[in-house]
């Protein structure tokens, strides 16, 4: 993990030094989504809760950053403040009506509110709906740290990873996240044992939504262009993969994952190796990829890395 | 807003909703006996709109098409169950949702590769367009009609089979307690596979049914497959009846919704309140209603008993 | 019953035209040990489930302690003082014991909205629960996965986790049952050494440990308690007698 991280922080100046800007941006683009997959895992490993949702909140922390920059505020405390306790606000009453549920139910509740968030997006005109909208500036820090400098924005992302990381780590393991996972092995078990299950659940789920929030407002500035897009079912089903592919309920995991998916996108898309036909179908090959995973890899890419054993 | 509109656009509805139910009897099915989350379906109902749109332009024949394309859809939900989702029944639902989000990325791209990615018009034959004469000055297209009654009769065949037939027998008894059923000694695997083919005609139906009013192209399964969750989580898990009363409700609901809360809003409010919020809250009402359903009953309007 | 800890009155539940549990009046005294016995599909595990909270009755009371808990669910009566096993081994399988009986401990401390401090370093959680898993003989297992405790010593686990709850009330579901000859031995001398410091009522099929343990016997047969005293009474009750009629008693 620690080398990994070490690794991580090494690649700006080799960036620099081979003229390979595009490494930075694509792995900033890692970074992030490694977030909003640490996010995820917490619910979806840890909590045992299939939230096919989760995208919502990289949109919502979109449009924070997007909607405050659009009337001209660029300060980015404020917007990414905004950015967390929106998607807090949000997660709270999706997860007052779904956590109360479990299986099945679960995913389809939180599989349709996202879709309806979707729909707002699309739908509100003044935002851009179905196009989305360029942000112009990206966020302000007080010229503490500049987004438009491409190592300062990565050190930035790569610092709040870190920072997650380890509060996710922390989290797991305070009596917080040892009720939150005994939900998962035994509710039965939990309740006989004078537990309520359902606030260390919904506590989970806002907490989760609010670090989305903000791989969100990464995200937007990232781009420097938001849509609705973000809140795509896709997009939820590419954040569980991730969290999948690299290993289910384990510290190192999302980063992997995300780490995994991404350059295996890159690679199927852009690759020169690979002939025409895999470019312009790449998704056929992920889809199948995905499936093989699923059945015959569970327990993901964190379960290669020496000594890396499960959290929990 | 006058009462010919208002018809009309009920009657939109009505054909909204029995698509949604045509799609929502087989998935229900699905998750209430096999306990598996099928996001694939959705794939099902592009197939065989590819499938009769491609048969009835090599045919020349519209009723050939139809036949060709449901049967087609059958044996490629038969193949899917063989080969991919049979190994599924056992796994958790994270592995479920997670694999058939694949086949949903393989069936899409499947089909780009053999005709490509922009959208596919699939005409009528002259003997199903045109428009009816209905009550006073309400015109109303036939082959919208025509929608109506197909799954009208669809849902009479499968009240029939539920509830009359010894394969509905089973299937109720498979929907309530899988257990029980194995132990009887049924073969449960051919009951699945049965039910899965079953659900995939229907959704197939559905698709080709869809294909003349709605652009058929990759993904379009997808869009139709959240307003079907949403369908079988107001009316309850593993209940074709709920998935009945659903779909017609979202149907209505969502219809209704578009046509006339962005009107009703500036009439009540202000033509500008109308126009901010009618489009937007009408694209959320149904997620709305399923919220509200979910407050007061949690399990759905017609929850399969036991489980 | 002034002196009852736990009591039920005209507890009633169905299922569809199968009377479960038909107007039982049932009562524990504070410090006994009661056994519950009664043929299969007698409607022992229904019952003992709306004394633990995971299943209402149509109709009737559960008291305990003097108030009624009718309608508190399973997590309310264990911070009440109603600790439960279950009839099939249910423990935290991907925790080590010592996890499993910290928890227990943990969630009769305060709440749980502790998101810092490593609960496994707790002290205050981890030294009682060492206690109990030696009091239970799992004293030298504490670090292995529960999954990975052979069955006898997952089902001292349970007890392990029930007792760290300091319950007033054991609620015990056939805790020997799948046992071997040794195992259910060991169970019933554990068993022993909580008779009398804890209120005990067993659900049992294994009369070895019943006779052994029980001060007083409650018949259970087709949802009517049919006879309760003690074990020689319960013996020599005729219509026990007939119920169990091809089984040893």
């Amino acid at each position: 993990m620690v080398a990994i991280l070490l690794l991580l922080a090494a690649v700006p100046p080799v960036a620099a030094l081979l003229h390979e800007p595009f490494y930075l941006d694509l792995l900033r683009r890692v970074m992030i989504f490694a977030i909003a997959a640490i996010s995820l895992n917490l619910i979806l490993g840890y909590g045992g809760m299939v939230s096919f949702g989760h995208a919502a909140y990289l949109g919502i922390g979109a449009y924070a950053v997007g909607v405050l920059s659009h009337h001209g505020i660029d300060n980015g405390w404020l917007q990414w403040g905004i950015a967390i306790g929106a998607s807090a606000l949000v997660a709270a009453a999706i997860g007052s009506i779904s956590v109360r549920t479990s299986g099945i139910y679960f995913i389809m509740i939180t599989l349709a509110f996202t879709q309806m968030l979707y729909y707002l997006g699309v739908s509100i005109a003044k935002y851009g709906g179905d196009d989305g909208m360029r942000l112009n500036v990206r966020s302000q820090f007080s010229g503490l740290i500049d987004l438009n400098d491409p190592a300062e924005f990565y050190y930035l992302v790569f610092a709040i990873l870190s920072l997650f990381l380890y509060l996710s780590h922390r989290l797991v393991n305070s009596r917080f996240g040892l009720v939150l996972q005994a939900t998962r092995l035994n509710e039965a078990r939990t309740r006989a044992i004078g537990l309520s299950p359902y606030p260390y659940r919904l506590a989970a789920f806002v907490i989760s939504g609010a670090m989305c929030g903000l791989a969100g407002a990464l995200l937007a500035n990232q781009t420097s262009f938001l849509t609705p897009e973000f809140m795509n079912w896709t997009r939820s089903g590419e954040l569980m993969f991730m969290v999948i592919l690299g290993g289910i309920a384990t510290t190192a995991g999302p980063l992997l994952g995300a780490a995994g998916l991404l350059l295996l996108e890159d690679v199927l898309q852009g690759w020169s190796v690979l002939p025409k036909w895999v470019h312009e179908h790449w998704q056929l090959y992920l889809g199948v990829i995905l499936v093989l995973v699923v059945l015959y890899a569970k327990r993901g890419l964190a379960g290669l890395l020496p000594g890396n054993e499960r959290d929990d | 807003m006058n009462l010919v509109l208002v018809a009309e656009q009920t009657l939109n509805g009505l054909q909204l909703g029995v698509m949604l139910f045509l799609l929502a009897a087989g998935l229900t099915l699905v998750f209430g006996i096999m306990n598996l989350v099928n996001l694939a379906h959705g794939a099902l109902y592009m197939v065989g709109a590819y499938l009769a749109a491609y048969f009835y332009q090599t045919t020349g024949s519209f009723a050939l098409g139809v036949l060709l394309g449901l049967a087609g859809t059958l044996v490629v939900g038969i193949v899917v169950e063989l080969v991919a989702l049979r190994t599924l029944y056992e796994r958790d639902h994270l592995d479920q949702v997670l694999a058939t989000f694949g086949l949903i990325l393989f069936f899409n791209e499947l089909i780009a590769i053999l005709w490509g990615r922009s959208a596919i018009y699939s005409t009528l034959p002259p003997y199903l367009t045109g428009h009816v004469e209905l009550i006073g000055s309400l015109r109303y297209p036939l082959y919208r009609l025509v929608i109506i009654g197909v799954g009208l009769a669809v849902a009479v065949l499968l009240w029939f089979v539920v509830s009359r037939t010894r394969l509905g027998m089973l299937i109720r008894a498979g929907a309530s307690n899988r257990a029980m059923v194995a132990a009887l000694g049924i073969n449960i695997r051919r009951l699945y596979t049965i039910v899965f083919g079953f659900g995939a005609a229907l959704a197939g139906l559905a698709g080709l049914l869809a294909g003349p009013i709605f652009s058929v192209q990759p993904g379009m399964g997808e869009l139709i497959l959240i307003q079907v969750f949403v369908v079988i989580v107001i009316g309850g898990i593993g209940s074709i009846r709920g998935a009945f009363a659903g779909a017609l409700i979202v149907g209505m609901v969502d219809t209704l919704g578009r046509a006339f809360l962005k009107p009703a809003l500036s009439a009540i409010i202000s033509p500008a309140a109308g126009d901010a919020a009618g489009p937007a809250l009408a694209s959320m009402l149904i997620y709305l209603l399923m919220a509200a359903v979910l407050a007061f009953r949690p399990e759905g309007l017609f929850p399969s008993r036991g489980s | 019953m002034t002196d009852a800890l736990l009591e039920t009155r005209a507890l009633r539940k169905a299922f569809g035209a199968l009377i479960a549990t038909d107007t039982v009046d049932f009562d524990v005294r504070a410090g006994e040990t009661h056994a519950v016995i009664g043929p299969n599909g007698a409607g022992k595990t229904t019952f003992i489930k709306q004394l633990s909270g995971e299943l209402r009755p149509d109709s009737g009371q559960v008291r305990f302690a003097g108030e009624d808990i009718t309608n508190l669910p399973s997590q309310r009566r264990s911070r009440e003082g109603l600790a439960r096993s279950f009839q099939i081994t249910s423990v935290y399988r991907d925790f080590s014991a010592l996890d499993n009986v910290a928890l227990a401990v943990q969630a009769h401390a305060g709440h749980s909205f502790r998101f810092w401090r490593p609960a496994r370093e707790d002290i205050s959680l981890t030294r009682p629960a060492m206690q109990v898993l030696e009091k239970v003989g799992l004293g030298k297992r504490t670090a292995i996965l529960a999954a990975n405790l052979a069955h006898g010593e997952q089902r001292q686990l349970e007890i392990a986790m029930a007792l760290a709850t300091q319950p007033r009330l054991l609620l015990l579901d056939e805790p020997v049952a799948g046992m071997g000859t040794d195992e259910s031995k060991r169970m019933i001398e554990l068993l022993a050494t909580l008779k009398g410091e804890k209120t005990i009522v067993l659900v049992e099929h294994d009369m070895d440990a019943v006779f052994t343990l029980a001060d007083r016997i409650s018949v259970l047969v087709y949802g009517r308690i049919i006879a309760t005293g003690t074990p020689v009474e319960i013996r020599a009750n005729q219509e026990v007698r007939a119920a169990y009629l091809g089984e040893d008693l």
